[in-house]
């Protein structure tokens, strides 16, 4: 198995006949990513066409922007309303809540921002305003959202909020698992989220169920490399884990990130658009920062809906259907008319299958 | 989300633990805390304004290279 390792070296037709070769040996097979960027990376990189026919890719709840409920966006129009102004990524600017978006309602209250610090500065630079930092993201972005609280204490800053709906990978993949509602063979797992929580902790999953991960890289080879690498733990079976990432992982991955995310979050249980709650799969402020939830300090109740209640983006996160099943793609559903998150954000399985094919 | 790109630290502040990344050309402060023995000319992985691992060079060089590479990939 350790030749597995040194597969860097490996040209992408070798690898590819490789995985044709060895596929040989299964029936018919489903892999499941849970990152965004793999997602993108795979239709993008036209992975599926390349890959022997009983391989096949599902695309799970990997993409952060896709599993924010409804009522977060409901929220954090609401909290637009009442006067806060809104400091969010990019991506989550578009996504309809149960009566429309943050980029339909706000018109200038809502600021798209690259990095969560700076937030600071909106708030350190405009002290007569109220922001709300909506803090959305899995174990990779986690860390950065505690760092603005750690330093908007340290600042005395009393006028930056968050609105907080973080996630954690390893409970939904043990959701997915338990529920037992789909045959998955394997896991393609998230570099970046494993880069920050350590391989250790998804080894912890995959040997639980005894179910084939492989932590990967970003680029088509990566992927293909570990889709190879999937199918050699499934023909050895001697275990379960390996890290085809090993320029960024580690076992105990970012222990200073980790400390950091533990001393201003909690866990807590989370609700994942289209899946439901899960216990432990969220992150929530802890006593001591609580003066910057908003939901503590501001609390607001909001009656949600399912947007459009003909869009399966549920499905397609759970890994049930493909985006081309849903009655709506492509029908009324597209990247400029969107009828659910799947569709809005670039890591989505319905954006990047509708921009680059199957 | 999750997305993060190797970037060459150009300049350091240690200060305020950050520092300049590079990345083809594009210069970008970027936060040090959770990765603070970077040097000058190291590479890190750059995730939303702030770095969450080091890399080595020629972990940095080989994806500079599949990136360059990807267009020819999606071709063939």
């Amino acid at each position: 198995m350790n030749s597995l390792i040194n597969l860097k070296n490996l040209k992408r037709a070798e690898i590819i006949s490789d995985i044709k070769k060895t596929a040989e040996d299964f029936q018919s097979l489903n892999f499941m990513e849970v990152c965004g960027t793999h997602t993108m990376q795979i239709y993008r990189a036209g992975i599926p066409s390349i890959l022997p026919s009983n391989i096949n890719l599902l695309s799970g709840p990997g993409c952060p922007v896709c599993v924010t409920p409804e009522e977060f966006i409901d929220k954090a129009i609401a909290y637009l309303k009442e006067g806060y102004e809104i400091l969010t990524f990019g991506d989550l600017y578009r996504v309809p809540g149960t009566y429309g978006s943050l980029e339909k309602e706000c018109s200038g209250k809502v600021k798209i921002i690259y990095s969560p610090s700076e937030s600071l500065e909106y708030a350190l630079n405009n002290p007569d305003k109220k922001f709300i930092l909506l803090a959305v993201g899995f174990e990779t972005t986690a860390p950065l959202f505690a760092a603005v609280v750690i330093d908007a204490k340290k600042k005395g800053i009393k006028n930056l909020f968050l609105l907080c709906a973080l996630k954690l990978i390893p409970p939904v993949m043990r959701y997915l698992l338990e529920t037992g509602e789909l045959k998955i063979d394997g896991f393609l797992l998230p570099g970046h989220v494993a880069t920050i929580i350590g391989s250790e902790e998804f080894r912890k999953v995959c040997d639980d169920y005894k179910k084939p991960g492989v932590v990967s890289g970003f680029e088509p080879e990566d992927i293909l490399q570990s889709i190879f690498i999937l199918l050699m733990l499934l023909k050895h079976k001697s275990r379960f884990l390996e890290t085809q990432y090993r320029m960024a992982v580690k076992r105990e991955g970012n222990v200073l990130a980790r400390r950091e995310m533990e001393k201003v979050f909690q866990k807590t249980k989370a609700k994942w658009r289209g899946i439901g709650e899960i216990e432990n799969s969220g992150l929530t402020l802890k006593e001591e920062f609580i003066e910057y939830d908003i939901s503590y300090i501001h609390p607001l109740k909001i009656e949600s809906q399912v947007f459009n209640p003909r869009c399966r983006c549920g499905e397609v996160l759970r890994g049930i259907i493909s985006p081309v099943d849903c009655p709506l793609f492509d029908n009324g559903c597209s990247p400029q008319t969107p009828q659910g998150p799947c569709m809005v954000s670039s890591e989505g399985a319905c954006a990047a299958i509708y921009k680059y094919g199957r | 989300m999750c997305l993060g790109i190797p970037v060459k630290i150009v300049e350091i502040n240690t200060d305020e633990q950050s520092a300049i990344c590079e990345y083809k050309g594009v210069r970008k402060k970027i936060d040090l805390r959770f990765v603070p023995d970077v040097k000058l000319n190291d590479y890190v992985i750059l995730h939303a304004g702030f770095a969450i691992q080091k890399v080595n060079q020629e972990s940095a060089e080989q994806i500079y290279e599949l990136l360059d590479k990807f267009e020819e990939f999606k071709e063939s």
